[in-house]
């Protein structure tokens, strides 16, 4: 799946469905669980109609409002980058510290951390 | 950068987008990942609705009580069982706006659509867990080198005959 069509023809994989949805969207709007699932069905569709590598698909649903010039703007809209976990909540943090401790929750990599619960 | 020469339907094209922002911040260019050529395409080694999917996404998706992802190229992944629940999950990135993810994060791991999907008869069945990562890592030697082999040989664990990335 990709909604940036020029990084994906960059990174040039076998096969794609593109999304022409604003980032953060790749696989729908939210809370729209139709649409959610035809996008997922005509997308895993591609895996049985490509048949030459590198083709990118363009998937026929159109985003309601005129998103894309606000997207082109050459604005940085990225966080500092820090380098500790950050949780969505303070309550995902304490129950991260009861699953794992207090050292691991808080220390910057947990490799293939596994749910424990 | 020419980001001008565009209908307004066009793609957006981020590539462009990114080079003229780190322009005007005074950042060298990106670099962006770059294949001449595609790898080949494997053919669908069964119908679809006898498939097994592993469903992996760079949105920065954990599952409460799973250690979130921190934004300096963190290079470790997540295992998600693929029976969470939507209200379980939660997002961690620096990058994109987490609005929509945070309201339904299905948007950036579809796995209520894919389970729909499995229970329609569509799709096979799903891996026992989704994978999942924090997208913005800045070096492209150490996804290709840590990683990418660790997330290969996690799919293959699993036993998944297809794969579906979702990046943002």
């Amino acid at each position: 799946m990709t909604s940036a069509l020029s990084i994906t023809q960059s990174a040039n994989p076998a096969r794609a469905a593109f999304l022409d949805f604003p980032l953060g969207h790749t696989a729908g709007r939210p809370n729209e669980p139709t649409e959610q699932v035809e996008i997922m069905r005509q997308a895993l569709g591609l895996f049985e109609s490509i048949t030459e590598s590198g083709t990118i698909v363009s998937l026929p649903f159109i985003w309601p409002g005129n998103w894309k010039p606000e997207a082109r703007l050459p604005i940085d809209h990225r966080t500092p980058r820090y380098d500790t976990p950050q949780y969505q909540t303070d309550a995902d943090r304490e129950r991260a510290v009861v699953a794992h401790g207090e050292l691991l929750a808080c220390t910057a990599c947990a490799p293939q951390d596994v749910p424990r619960s | 950068m020419d980001t001008l020469s565009h209908t307004p339907n066009d793609p957006v094209d981020y590539i462009a987008v990114t080079h003229e922002t780190y322009d005007k911040l005074g950042y060298g260019s990106y670099r962006w990942a770059n294949e001449p050529d595609p790898v080949a395409l494997s053919p669908l080694p069964k119908p679809l609705a006898d498939c097994k999917l592993a469903l992996i996404a760079s949105g920065g998706i954990y599952a409460v009580g799973q250690v979130a992802f921190n934004h300096k190229d963190d290079l470790s992944f997540r295992r998600i069982p693929t029976t969470v629940a939507t209200e379980d999950l939660r997002t961690s990135h620096f990058a994109y706006d987490m609005t929509a993810a945070r309201q339904d994060p299905n948007v950036v791991l579809p796995l209520a659509p894919l389970r729909q999907l499995v229970a329609d008869g569509e799709l096979g069945s799903l891996t026992e867990h989704a994978l999942t990562f924090m997208g913005g890592i800045y070096s492209q030697r150490k996804l290709r080198e840590q990683l990418i082999p660790e997330i290969v040989a996690n799919v293959q664990e699993m036993g998944a005959d297809i794969a579906l990335l979702v990046p943002v």
